[in-house]
């Protein structure tokens, strides 16, 4: 009786954390297909004709609305600018951070350590505390509103991060394997190129992506440091979700867009999480 | 073209370094405001008022309420993600196909935006249409407040905190738990040691590492958590789910205080920087640990 009892416990325990998890994501996913007058009603409707007009409107910029004149979106910018800053954040953190990252493995310098961890500490600074400051920085030498401060601003999220996953994979491997190869003649950045670098490209990989899922993510930097013009889904979707008359399903469908990107990045990464999460403290 | 083997090092760590530099500036020029009298409204009445910014705000209530509500929401959330994930992570340390989905799976919350978690929790709790009401309707609970009213604003803010965040805890103690090694439970197992003397005598303790970290990543995380609260309260109704970064972020852009806002940051990174501390310290203790090698 006591093993039915605990069987039982558990099989709630599942269900439970299943239900709070995950269907809050099911869920915004269903609604994405909805009309507002579906999603309006007292009891929630679970068959209904599924309509893409949400995402048609979401693309193309414009929805009618009955008893309204069209309304005029303006999200497919907002996907636009995400795409633009992620792949931008990660590329300059790429060629910033890997040469560094292969530094502080390969070789013990004086302070290096020191470097390391402060490079590590911006990424536990209040973020407010830095972009204040930047805020009226960037409006007096102009820069406030561009892709270039944003890009340059994420590199306090991205660059640690990559700097100490990736820091953790040259370590692994053996450096005798590069003096081998430069024994052959071959100079430092042959070996780099040829050699380190293929063989921390899983890690590389891997951290690139984490790094683009925490770009792609942030929302102080750009809510404070630019106007609509080139802000990311994050800010565009709280945008649309305080306009008034917007359907609900749009916003939905707005959300939905906004987190597949990382949720299929995530799928890819699976392996590597436990040790990106961590800054590599604990492998997976 | 050689260069010195010494200098070497350096060369590859100078352009990150630079641009982080760049940056590092701004909060100088932080510390610098926070010592201002500082408000844009009023430009001419600029000047140097050495610490009454600290001074004013840390005799001002609602200041201490910041703290306050920050405080709480942060213990709350690290003390329930933290319960919630070793209980998820224990229930889920066999590896069954039903376990490796899930493993999977439940990280999804931890993907997605913060702001964007909010929102999706807006439109689940709306009082209009939100399905949690209508769920809740089930178990006699009508109407339920959620961010609508002070009393209940901070379980809302804290139960979107858990749901994003709890995944976190999850997969670091999930990791922990199935590296553990199998000797001591076998020789448990052998003399018949009882469940929770097993739980508490060999898991817990050797699982303990693993927690700290987890813990006081979260922590770091948490007491400046931005996203969710401005996307689903703005700190509000009233002042009741005020935290630092909130806090700030008004002073900032509707009072146009530079000066408070900048002291109350500092005094949130001196917080930080104090927790820092005892996190670098431990976390460094824990990669020498699991990696079996002493880093210098």
């Amino acid at each position: 009786m006591k093993f039915n009892i605990w069987f039982l416990l558990k099989i709630l325990a599942y269900i439970a954390i299943i239900m709070f998890f995950l269907f809050p994501i099911a869920w915004i996913f269903n609604m994405s297909f909805m009309t507002n007058d579906e999603i309006l009603r007292k009891v929630p409707v679970l068959f209904y004709e599924p309509t893409f007009k949400n995402y048609i409107g979401l693309w193309e910029g414009e929805i009618a609305i009955e008893g309204f004149a069209t309304m005029y979106v303006f999200f497919k910018q907002n996907l636009i600018n995400s795409a633009i800053l992620s792949v931008g954040s990660v590329s300059v953190t790429l060629l910033l951070g890997v040469p560094a990252a292969y530094a502080f493995a390969r070789y013990k310098f004086k302070g290096g350590e020191d470097i390391a961890f402060t490079l590590l500490s911006f990424r536990f600074a209040p973020a407010l505390l830095i972009i204040l400051p930047l805020n009226l920085y960037f409006s007096k030498i102009g820069l406030y509103d561009s892709y270039f401060a944003l890009i340059w601003v994420y590199q306090l999220i991205t660059l640690p991060l990559l700097l100490w996953i990736v820091r953790g994979y040259f370590e692994d491997i053996s450096p005798d394997i590069e003096y081998a190869y430069r024994l052959d003649g071959h100079s430092w950045f042959q070996s780099f190129w040829r050699i380190s670098i293929p063989l921390a490209k899983p890690g590389i990989a891997a951290a690139s992506l984490l790094c683009f899922i925490y770009a792609w993510n942030n929302f102080v930097f750009a809510l404070i440091l630019g106007s609509s013009q080139i802000q990311p889904v994050t800010v565009g979707a709280l945008a649309f979700i305080t306009a008034s008359a917007i359907p609900y399903g749009l916003i939905a469908c707005g959300i939905v867009v906004s987190v597949l990107p990382t949720l299929i990045l995530a799928l890819f990464i699976q392996k590597y999480l436990v040790q990106g999460l961590s800054l590599g403290a604990i492998k997976g | 073209m050689k260069i010195n083997r010494k200098l070497f090092p350096y060369v590859l760590t100078l352009p990150a370094l630079l641009v982080c530099v760049g940056i590092l500036i701004p909060f100088f020029t932080a510390v610098y405001y926070s010592l201002q009298r500082y408000n844009l409204k009023m430009p001419h009445m600029k000047g140097f008022i050495w610490f009454d910014n600290y001074v004013n705000i840390f005799t001002d209530p609602s200041f201490w309420n910041t703290i306050k509500v920050s405080l709480t929401y942060t213990f709350f959330t690290i003390i329930i993600e933290l319960l919630l994930g070793l209980g998820i992570a224990l229930l889920l340390a066999k590896r069954n196909w039903l376990n490796n989905i899930l493993g999977v799976l439940l990280v999804l919350p931890l993907m997605i935006a913060p702001a964007l978690a909010s929102l999706i929790w807006r439109l689940l709790i709306n009082p209009n249409f939100g399905i949690v009401n209508y769920l809740l309707s089930f178990i006699g609970l009508d109407d339920f407040t959620w961010a609508s009213h002070p009393d209940t604003v901070l379980f809302t803010l804290i139960m979107v905190d858990v749901w994003v965040f709890t995944p976190f805890i999850m997969i670091l103690l999930l990791a922990g738990l199935r590296s553990l090694p199998r000797q001591p439970f076998e020789a448990a197992e052998l003399d018949g040691v009882p469940e929770y003397y097993k739980f508490f005598r060999i898991t817990l303790p050797m699982l303990f590492p693993f927690i700290l970290t987890a813990s006081l990543f979260r922590l770091l995380e948490s007491i400046q958590q931005f996203d969710i609260i401005y996307a689903l309260s703005q700190g509000g109704p009233g002042e009741s789910s005020m935290v630092f970064q909130v806090s700030a972020y008004l002073q900032t852009f509707q009072y146009t205080n530079i000066g408070k806002a900048a002291a109350m940051m500092v005094v949130l990174w001196a917080i930080c920087y104090f927790l820092c501390h005892v996190f670098v310290k431990q976390w460094h203790k824990l990669k020498i640990k699991t990696k079996g090698e002493l880093l210098q």
